[in-house]
């Protein structure tokens, strides 16, 4: 079976927008942990700086997967390894 | 144009990657891009900037003068950050974790300066990746005897059993390499929607997408700096283990 290039695009693109769905786990958790580091600092304002960090790393490692996802998509949308 | 090179694509957005010289390696051609010259930009900057604080410290003075003062805040920044995380085996980690600091630091913000961050490009950062991991299996082989490795290896089932084995080995495998996607992928999302912004928009992006270079290039090129060494200076004082 013989697909045209247009349409190989046409899918790559479709697959390059469900890719970026993988960017929804990480929203959740780094507002989860956004959430729980105000709640710290409300309880401790004195540690501030350390919670901030913490949130921080915690956040940045969180955000792995939803870069994956949007790996994907750049790989399809711009390297085309379809056509 | 230079069809070998990802990303360079024929149409008016422009990613900013461009071939400036191709030679022949083995009939293969390969390009010089503009990556390359990126980094080499990046590093003769810092080369000029260790060259002129060695020369600041040579004749450092009780009262500092302002570059003798951004250098000790950077240093003590620098030094804090290691001895917070790693504790008393860190003392000889400060060199590395400092250069890894700078380096990447520098080549997220030269995004500001109009080039394209070397770290943009897998190429660089899939090498700073295997340096940690070289020396988080180094440092345990240095610090660890060989039964006691075995051991974490099979880790939830007892040692003779090791069912548990291949899949220990592929989380080792995948810390270089989620390390440097991790940076990798940030930093080349900012440099793709800043092209989307500046080739999309046209005459429209004339001075307010100076807030996004704040954000994709200042904000987020720090954090993943951060991120970066204290994800690398976690993982080796895991490796080296038993300090308290």
């Amino acid at each position: 079976m013989n697909f045209d290039e247009n349409f190989i695009l046409g899918c790559s693109a479709i697959g390059a927008g469900l890719a970026v769905i993988a960017g929804i786990g990480p929203g959740v958790g780094q507002g989860i942990a956004a959430g729980y580091g105000a709640a710290a600092v409300g309880r401790n304002p004195g540690a501030q700086g350390k919670i901030m960090s913490t949130m921080l790393l915690g956040q940045a490692v969180a955000e792995t997967t939803g870069l994956y996802g949007l790996l994907i998509a750049f790989l399809l949308l711009f390297v085309k390894p379809l056509i | 144009m230079e069809q070998g090179i990802l990303l360079s694509t024929g149409s008016d957005i422009d990613f900013m990657i461009h071939g400036v010289f191709s030679y022949n390696l083995f009939g293969q051609e390969v390009w010089i891009t503009t990556s390359h010259v990126c980094l080499l930009i990046v590093v003769l900057v810092l080369l000029l900037f260790f060259i002129a604080g060695g020369m600041v410290f040579r004749r450092a003075e009780a009262i500092p003068g302002p570059l003798q003062n951004v250098l000790e805040m950077a240093v003590e920044f620098l030094d804090g950050i290691v001895s917070s995380s790693m504790g008393k085996n860190g003392k000889g980690f400060r060199n590395y974790i400092g250069v890894l600091f700078i380096f990447i630091l520098f080549s997220n913000i030269s995004g500001l300066f109009g080039l394209r961050p070397p770290t943009a490009d897998y190429g660089v950062t899939l090498p700073l990746g295997l340096l940690t991991f070289t020396l988080v299996h180094v440092n345990q082989f240095r610090y660890n005897s060989i039964p006691s490795i075995w051991k974490d290896v099979c880790s939830p089932l007892p040692p003779w059993l090791p069912l548990w084995a291949p899949i220990n080995l592929i989380g080792e495998i995948a810390v270089p390499i989620s390390l440097s996607l991790r940076l990798f992928a940030n930093v080349l999302s900012g440099t793709v929607m800043m092209a989307l912004v500046y080739g999309l928009l046209q005459w429209f992006a004339t001075g307010w997408p100076a807030v996004l270079h704040v954000y994709f290039d200042l904000f987020s090129g720090a954090i993943q700096t951060y991120v970066f060494c204290m994800l690398t200076m976690t993982y080796i004082s895991n490796a080296i283990g038993g300090e308290e």
